[in-house]
């Protein structure tokens, strides 16, 4: 890398705008609850190990409290609500997110690792939208296309992973609220703070208790949950592999199941196509959020005779980016969520270089404590090499080439997987012709990683099913 | 002067009556009518235990053979215009009106439930073609949309076939409910492997004679005869099948479902009292779609 002559200083964002408390209890029918027996984990932050906050572990009791509670509040109060009602809670809920929106930034990224500039632009915003898209919703579910009189299925199990807490969070309650569900929540167990703030945030815009429950713990205390009997819903984002094992447990139950599940999803970019604008994409696709990002296009597939010229220009934006302290401002990639997730991403890089592809990162040096893998980049990679076909879940990327559209959409699609896929390209009839013939359930053309509460988001094949967002996520709620 | 001897059966003047010409009833794989694999066959009888004929014994072989029939005809199948497909889909009706009076004779013979009314169930099977023809080229109006995101982008949405769909055909309804989950799997692009209903199978594989002579492309609607308990959770677990319908799946249900999950394949559950005569409306087209959002920038 260059030296730089000037270097940034640094801005790191003030943790004054939120306040810890040294224990955080699951939230059970509007009140946050001592857990019984179940004991506490610790929630740290990944940056730098620090000890953020203990957090109860919801048992047998809790949950069957939870469950009892969201059931009350569905037939006692949020179903016979109207439309327009529930629909006011939900505005209420959208603008304190807005109006609290440093704080729930700054905490996401304590206890994720992700940078302030994600967690300010793009994880609070996005949630208060889904919120607020949501909510006009509540009394228009005649038009949505499911029959003129949709009815909500009643208690919602809903179990979200930990690369986008809060985001998450709002993809799997403002839709089922709207629809008039009432929810029980499993945040993901290293990043349970979010969830428990958005707890206060019910209690703020005096949600009927029981509508919201949060439910803290490990993927046992999701199981217990997702299996309680008098669930009616189950909706899950995490691995393919666990979305296996609740498919195959809600199998012969009456309980509704929606899965967002892994990826491996492939950034198409042509010989045409604008490199500057596809090599930020390129970035964008795999670098953001740590590449914690189940659409994340962590396959590049680079036509041959543009093929060095893109890796040249992608490795010299690499060498900008900016690995550290997630409250700086300037960071670009903050911390690997946990120990046990950055293990996983090395031994799977790992492998890359045992297979025969070859490894990149730019000169950066790795903070002592906390968990940090650097931006990395596969060359050489093949397809059946375990970098192109396992799902990493972290900053790295694998480089393949083709030569003709054809073997691009073939290789692209060459994969159980099927949630995203990037095309980088000049040529609208190419654009066209390419999107048509990826099997992913959201294309990326000349853009990369952009979400909105209106448009469907959810994966073809072993990604999943249902699709969150738009008219299409009211369905999963909905009978 | 006419020769006695070509004189039709039935004639008073036969002297020996002619001895009919029994039908042998095949599979229905990849456009061809194939024996099993397994060269093993089933009787089928009546309900009054009339024997009808010997219907095939499909094999997991048939099933493997079947699957990869529709995988091949998927992308051709699925890549013709909406419009096509729906003539193509109308074309069957036709032939199955031209051959009504036959299916009216053989449900008559096979089917215990709706035996009261074969032709009412023959008609309802026609007029479902009809039905389904009229939806290729406007589903994709219903359950797409163009998204209303922020920021400079088009976003939209659009229905796609899911890709291969095993059908496990009702039991109790061996034309009607055949022709009510077959269908709409083929409208929306879809290609199809069905185990037909396994006491009366018989109109089905008349059914695959029809589907020969519709313009179908061969492979995109395949039919096999048998033991559905023997077939389905083959197919269950078959990688290369994207979607399951457990319309006729009876018990098995639930199991077949748990053994889905190991591919994640999209599992149709069975109705508990499924009305094949009603108004099938739009819910078994959506079943087996996807959606696909293309975001692109919008600029100069």
């Amino acid at each position: 890398m260059e030296e730089q002559l000037i270097e940034y200083a640094p801005a790191p964002e003030s943790r004054a705008a939120v306040t810890l408390r040294d224990s955080y209890e699951p939230f059970i029918d509007g009140e946050f609850a001592p857990v019984a027996e179940g004991g506490y984990l610790t929630s740290v932050n990944p940056a730098d190990e620090e000890r953020l906050a203990r957090v109860g572990i919801a048992g047998k009791a809790e949950i069957d409290r939870a469950v009892a509670a969201a059931r009350r509040a569905f037939t006692t109060v949020w179903r016979p609500m109207p439309g327009a009602e529930r629909g006011k809670y939900l505005f209420r809920i959208a603008r304190i997110l807005q109006e609290r929106s440093r704080e729930l930034a700054v905490l996401e990224t304590l206890d994720n690792g992700k940078p302030i500039r994600e967690s300010r632009d793009v994880d609070v915003p996005l949630a208060a939208a889904h919120f607020f898209y949501h909510a006009g919703w509540a009394d228009k579910l005649a038009y949505a296309g499911l029959g003129p009189d949709p009815r909500p299925l009643g208690v919602a199990a809903q179990v979200i992973p930990w690369n986008f807490p809060l985001l998450m969070l709002a993809w799997k309650v403002a839709p089922a609220l709207a629809t008039g569900n009432t929810v029980v929540l499993k945040p993901a167990e290293t990043t349970p703070l979010s969830a428990l703030l958005f707890a206060e945030i019910c209690r703020e815009a005096e949600l009927p208790e029981g509508v919201v429950n949060v439910v803290t713990g490990a993927g046992d205390v999701g199981s217990a949950l997702v299996n309680h009997p008098d669930v009616d819903k189950v909706a899950f984002t995490g691995s393919s592999e666990v979305g296996r094992e609740i498919a195959r447990n809600v199998a012969g139950t009456d309980k509704r199941l929606s899965l967002e599940l892994g990826g491996k999803g492939a950034n198409i970019v042509y010989d045409d196509a604008a490199v500057d604008q596809a090599v930020e994409g390129i970035v964008s696709g795999i670098f953001f959020n740590q590449g914690h990002v189940c659409c994340a296009g962590s396959r590049l597939l680079v036509q041959e005779s543009v093929a060095d010229e893109v890796l040249a220009r992608l490795k010299a934006r690499m060498a900008t980016l900016r690995l550290g302290d997630p409250l700086d401002k300037n960071t670009d990639i903050g911390a690997v969520n946990s120990a046990s997730q950055l293990e996983r991403v090395r031994d799977l890089a790992d492998t890359g270089d045992r297979e025969g592809a070859e490894r990149w990162s730019p000169p950066c040096s790795l903070p002592e404590q906390g968990y940090w893998f650097p931006p990395t980049v596969f060359t050489g990679v093949s397809q059946a090499h375990r970098i192109a076909r396992e799902e990493i879940f972290g900053p790295v990327l694998s480089v393949l080439t083709f030569r003709t559209p054809e073997e691009a959409v073939a290789k692209a699609n060459n994969t159980p997987y099927g949630l995203s896929a990037g095309v980088w390209t000049e040529k609208g009839s190419r654009m066209l012709w390419t999107t048509e013939n990826l099997r992913a359930g959201v294309v990326w053309s000349n853009t990369f990683n952009k979400l909105d509460p209106a448009s469907p988001f959810g994966g073809y094949k072993e990604s999943g099913y249902g699709r969150e967002g738009g008219r299409h996520g009211l369905e999963a709620y909905l009978g | 002067m006419a020769d006695t001897r070509q004189k039709r059966r039935g004639s008073e003047e036969d002297s020996a009556p002619r001895l009919a010409v029994r039908k042998t009833y095949k599979l229905y794989v990849g456009g061809s009518f194939p024996r099993s694999e397994s060269g093993r066959s089933y009787p089928v009888a009546s309900p009054e235990g009339e024997h009808l004929g010997n219907a095939s014994l499909a094999s997991r072989k048939d099933a493997r053979d079947a699957v990869s029939a529709a995988r091949a005809a998927f992308g051709g199948w699925s890549a013709r215009s909406a419009h096509n497909r729906g003539q193509i889909l109308y074309r069957v009706a036709e032939m199955l009106e031209s051959r009504r009076k036959q299916f009216v004779a053989e449900l008559e013979a096979a089917d215990g439930e709706n035996r009261a009314d074969p032709r009412r169930a023959v008609e309802a099977a026609i007029d479902r073609w009809v039905y389904y023809a009229g939806w290729t080229d406007k589903f994709a109006h219903v359950l797409g949309g163009a998204n209303q995101v922020s920021g400079s982008y088009a976003s939209r949405s659009t229905p796609e076939p899911t890709g291969v769909v095993a059908v496990l055909a009702p039991q109790d309804s061996p034309l009607l409910g055949l022709v009510s989950v077959l269908a709409p799997v083929v409208a929306t692009g879809n290609t199809a492997v069905v185990v037909a209903s396994e006491t009366a199978p018989l109109p089905a594989v008349t059914l695959g004679e029809v589907l020969a002579n519709s313009d179908l492309p061969g492979g995109v609607a395949n039919i096999l005869t048998g033991r559905t308990a023997d077939l389905a959770g083959h197919l269950a677990a078959h990688a290369d099948v994207n979607a399951l319908d457990l319309a006729g799946a009876g018990d098995a249900a639930a199991e077949l479902e748990a053994t889905a999950a190991g591919t994640l394949k999209r599992v149709l559950r069975p109705e508990r009292e499924p009305e094949w005569f009603a108004d099938p409306g739009i819910a078994r087209l959506a079943s087996f779609l996807e959606t696909k959002t293309v975001w692109h920038p919008i600029g100069t």
